[in-house]
């Protein structure tokens, strides 16, 4: 659709940018049919409408399948050491702000070994842009169990079924302070397209898990949310002031008795009774832009059998970015004390002479 | 040394002396560390070379009067040259029981010993364990005892304070300051004006310190303490403007001229860990310049975030001790294959582990050449005092531009915390670093090399050079990933090589003494003050010893060999187990003479002193 369009960032420059200019020459090697191709895709058709020169995007990764992402993309890349993604963009963001800083993740690379980065940066709401591609395993090492992977699941280090139980890597990000979250499947192409341009223009820390399928070592992981026989049956789809309603026909719905969410038929849709369901009215409304969150927070930890999958955005609002800050502290810094002269900081403090 | 009794006549003499050296000791939360250094301040103002060593516990606040909880300071100050804090001290200044315990041993009988009397309680001396009082038991006969009750003149003095007794005694030290200051003829005013900036904040703090201080030079005076008061005479320094300046504040100016000699903005990375976390707090403070410093949330990020900032085109740098050198270790391989510049300072301290965190050891030298995985050579530096880490800091950023390459700079907990005399240096002498961005797209390859074998450094942002690097083995000349074998090898040797032609421009060394003979001394690091006096003092008495002080480690430099081959013998006293000697008998394949020390303590002169007589005299 848009996939050319004028580059208006570049000073002066008429330079148009199209998908092409965003491939690199290095060939993809992920297996045939992963999921990390759709990100690729998407990502390379959303950039050149940004309004951002290429040279102006970098694109960090850790250690993992989805961290080769960087050097399948003409942009700057560094593919760096397992779980420090956050770290090292953490610097170039605080560097050069004007840059679009990417990290792109996994759910062992961003929620095992680099937890802590994954936090501190979505705590500071530093402007980066972090995709995890969460297929609930360990591919690259070849299939061992995550922290994103089911309970009872046998992988080769579960051989008799996983015993550690599983976190929401959204609500992990909700509870570190996110003001972006959101939730995607790699198969459902537009929504991943709306949500990463959304994320890509988020002021601050943006965070977007890409639910996606590992064929070799995890698949089918996400088949209940893909298969035409199952998929409304169990995922929600959030609409910003729209109320929570899923189902083939909008049958179901989810209301809030206190804190406790409950599924709920909704009067009046198709296949509902006469007589039977809900009230439309009664139902939550999604609000990504509540200062609270405590609504992101409870979808973010719908799980199933109970609960649909909720996808979309959980939560986008506004927050100083850290970087923004940082600027600042140094302008504030220069306002009150004056430039800066080398010489008189060398002899300050009290001083003698000799001779 | 001659004090305690007043002289007939009441006309008190005035002593010159050539160099003295003091210890001040007390509870942890006596405040000792502020004494001291504002009797640093006032020693620095006088004229006088000198140098310090604060000795303190790793508790914040021990409990009071426990043995453990001792903290210490000690000056030497001269009218020469001052090269140590000084072996053992001709004035202790005991705060109370355990203080007395725990640094008796070391005072030459016949030195001032002053006591604050009124700290020795009963409850005080048993936490001491002492069984007597040793100010009435006679055990302090053959020391030159002055016995003040500092706790009871200072409360006096205070009296009509708003203070609290608790606040009344935490002055006691402003007390046992005003006493020094007396006892070595140093005015009072510039010490007042001092205490009034030092609690601009807290007037009321402000008043009762400068009573205090007042209070205790004029009892000192009054009561005619001290039957002699000394004088020394100011150093014949090289003339210019000098200031008194620790390792950390040295190390953090210094990279702050290193970017302005770059004319590049300056990012440090890093996490507090004793005793290197001065220098986040110094660089915290000048944001006017252009200088970015980040909080990380661990050691690791310290690393990642300047790396992220150096890709950026930032001079970066992260700071650490030991612990944290270990986590960064992984990061320092990726930054090695990234060929980005870099300076990791290690301020040591005692190891392994948690070790003694704020005792200071040189023992992490072979860590800094050799602790990483894979072939992954780094430059390592050390500075060899205070003032010496602000050269050393612009060199190691001098290298890692030049090079494309990490720097290790080492420094350590005795030269961070310690304090000396420091000429300002001319800002135009300083040497400019060269740094040059590529944005010429023509032939652009990323790891193309100049003759230096440095790649170019070409930041994000830079129009129609987009690349990717990473850590994963690259291309000798596009970066592009490879697994191909020859690759690999050829990729292993060109980074070695790079590192091992930093030699090609490094000064010739220069050696302390006699150009060849007997006995030659090759130190690194903050062992340099020990030994560079104590081969003073052994040439003085006639014997044939030079010294060799190395501040690069790797590469060494190209005269190395050539100059141990002069010298019958090679000692290399070390504050470790030997780690220089190492590396030096596999470089020349030479017998070499260790010494070394893991008190987490500095070398004192005499220790150093007594081994060159013994391999001198084993030569005779």
């Amino acid at each position: 659709m848009n996939d050319i369009v004028e580059c208006r960032a570049a000073a002066g420059s008429t330079q148009v940018l199209t998908r092409k200019d965003f491939e690199s020459e290095q060939d993809v090697r992920w297996c045939p049919g992963c999921g990390d191709y759709a990100l690729l895709a998407q990502v390379q058709k959303l950039l050149p409408t940004l309004g951002i020169p290429r040279e102006n995007f970098a694109f960090v990764s850790g250690i993992g399948c989805s961290s080769r992402f960087p050097y399948y993309m003409d942009t700057y890349g560094i593919h760096s050491i397992h779980g420090r993604a956050p770290a090292i963009a953490s610097g170039l963001k605080l560097a050069r702000p004007e840059l679009s800083v990417w990290v792109v993740t996994g759910d062992g690379d961003a929620l095992a070994i680099g937890g802590n980065h994954f936090i501190h940066a979505i705590r500071r709401n530093i402007g980066l842009k972090i995709v995890l591609l969460n297929n609930r395993i360990y591919g690259l090492t070849k299939g061992q169990f995550s922290p994103t992977t089911e309970l009872g699941e046998k992988t080769k280090t579960s051989p008799y079924g996983n015993i550690d139980p599983p976190f929401s890597a959204a609500a992990l990000a909700l509870g570190a302070g996110a003001t972006f979250v959101a939730r995607v499947l790699d198969t459902d192409l537009p929504m991943l397209q709306q949500v990463l341009a959304r994320a890509a223009t988020h002021p601050g820390t943006a965070f977007v898990e890409v639910l996606q399928n590992c064929i070799v070592f995890n698949d089918g992981a996400y088949s209940t949310l893909t298969d035409k026989a199952t998929r409304d049956e169990v995922r929600l789809t959030l609409r910003h002031g729209q109320p929570l309603r899923f189902g083939k026909n909008g049958e179901h719905g989810i209301r809030l008795r206190g804190l406790k969410p409950e599924v709920v038929s909704v009067a009046g849709a198709p296949g509902v009774a006469e007589g039977e369901g809900v009230a439309e009215s009664e139902l939550a409304v999604h609000d990504e832009a509540d200062a609270h969150g405590s609504l992101a927070f409870l979808l973010a930890q719908f799980a199933a059998p109970e609960f649909p999958q909720p996808l979309g955005i959980l939560r986008a609002v506004e927050r100083p970015a850290f970087e923004v800050m940082n600027a600042g502290i140094a302008a504030a810094a220069r306002e009150q004390r004056g430039p800066a002269d080398l010489a008189s900081l060398l002899a300050g403090g009290d001083t003698w002479t000799v001779g | 040394m001659a004090a305690g009794e007043p002289p007939a006549g009441g006309e008190r003499e005035v002593a010159a002396l050539d160099r003295v050296v003091i210890r001040f000791v007390g509870d942890s939360g006596d405040g000792m560390q502020l004494t001291g250094s504002e009797f640093s301040r006032a020693i620095a103002r006088a004229g006088h070379d000198f140098a310090t060593h604060p000795d303190y516990p790793s508790e914040i606040r021990a409990p009071s009067g426990t043995l453990f909880g001792v903290s210490g300071f000690q000056i030497q100050f001269s009218s020469g040259e001052v090269f140590t804090s000084g072996d053992a001290p001709d004035v202790l200044v005991a705060m109370n029981p355990a203080a007395l315990k725990t640094n008796l041993g070391e005072l030459a009988r016949g030195s001032v010993l002053l006591v604050n009397s009124g700290a020795f309680t009963a409850a005080n001396l048993a936490r001491a364990g002492y069984a007597k009082n040793p100010l009435e038991d006679g055990s302090l006969d053959g020391y030159r005892l002055l016995a003040v009750d500092i706790s009871a003149l200072n409360a006096r003095a205070l009296a009509g304070t708003s203070l609290s007794k608790k606040e009344v005694d935490r002055c006691k030290n402003y007390f046992a300051l005003g006493l020094m200051l007396c006892l070595f003829g140093r005015p009072l005013e510039a010490e007042i004006a001092d205490v009034a900036q030092r609690f601009a904040k807290n007037p009321r703090f402000a008043e009762a310190n400068v009573l205090a201080l007042r209070a205790g030079y004029g009892f000192a005076e009054a009561s005619e303490l001290f039957a002699t008061t000394f004088e020394i005479r100011a150093a014949s320094s090289v003339p210019g403007t000098y200031r008194s300046i620790t390792g950390n504040h040295a190390a953090a100016l210094g990279f702050v001229a290193a970017s302005e000699l770059a004319g590049t903005p300056l990012f440090l990375g890093s996490y507090p860990i004793t005793p290197a976390t001065d220098i986040l707090h110094e660089l915290a403070a000048l944001r006017h310049f252009k200088v970015t410093t980040f909080q990380a949330e661990d050691e690791i990020a310290g690393i990642c975030s300047a790396i992220g900032a150096a890709w950026g085109g930032s001079l970066a740098l992260t700071t650490t001790s030991g612990p944290g050198m270990a986590l960064k270790s992984e990061a320092l391989g990726l930054v090695t294959m990234l060929e980005l510049p870099l300076v990791i300072v290690n301020v040591q301290r005692a190891g392994p582990s948690t070790g003694l965190p704020t005792k200071t050891e040189q023992s992490d030298l072979l860590q800094a050449l050799f602790g990483r995985h894979g072939e992954c050579p780094i430059p390592v530096i050390a500075a060899r005092s205070p003032a010496d880490c602000f050269d050393c800091a612009i060199e190691a950023m001098r290298i890692a531009v030049t090079y494309m390459t990490p720097v290790i700079m080492l420094s350590d907990g005795g030269i961070a915390n310690a304090a000396e005399p420091w000429r300002i240096p001319d800002v135009a002498s300083l040497p400019r670093i060269a740094v040059h961005y590529r944005s010429d797209p023509e032939g652009f390859s990323p790891y193309a090399r100049d003759e230096r074998l440095a790649r170019a450094w070409v930041p994000p942002g830079t129009p129609g050079m987009e690349h990717r690097i990473g850590g994963l083995e690259k291309d000798f000349l596009s970066g592009n990933l490879s697994h191909d074998a020859q690759n690999h090898q050829r990729m292993v040797e060109v980074r070695a090589a790079k590192v091992a032609g930093i030699a090609r421009d490094l000064p010739p060394l220069v050696v302390d003494g006699p150009d060849s003979g007997d006995l030659l001394v090759v130190g690194w690091g903050g062992t340099w003050g020990a030994i560079a006096e104590a081969r003073k003092q052994a040439a003085a008495a006639g014997l044939s010893v030079a010294h060799l002080h190395l501040r690069h480690l790797n590469p060494l430099p190209r005269d190395l060999d050539d100059i141990l081959g002069r010298y019958k013998t090679v000692l290399v006293p070390e504050l470790n187990l030997g780690q220089l000697s190492r590396l030096l008998r596999e470089r020349t394949l030479r017998a070499v003479e260790t010494m070394h020390k893991v008190q987490g303590r500095p070398f004192r002169v005499s220790e150093i002193r007594a081994r060159i007589e013994e391999l001198c005299g084993r030569q005779s």
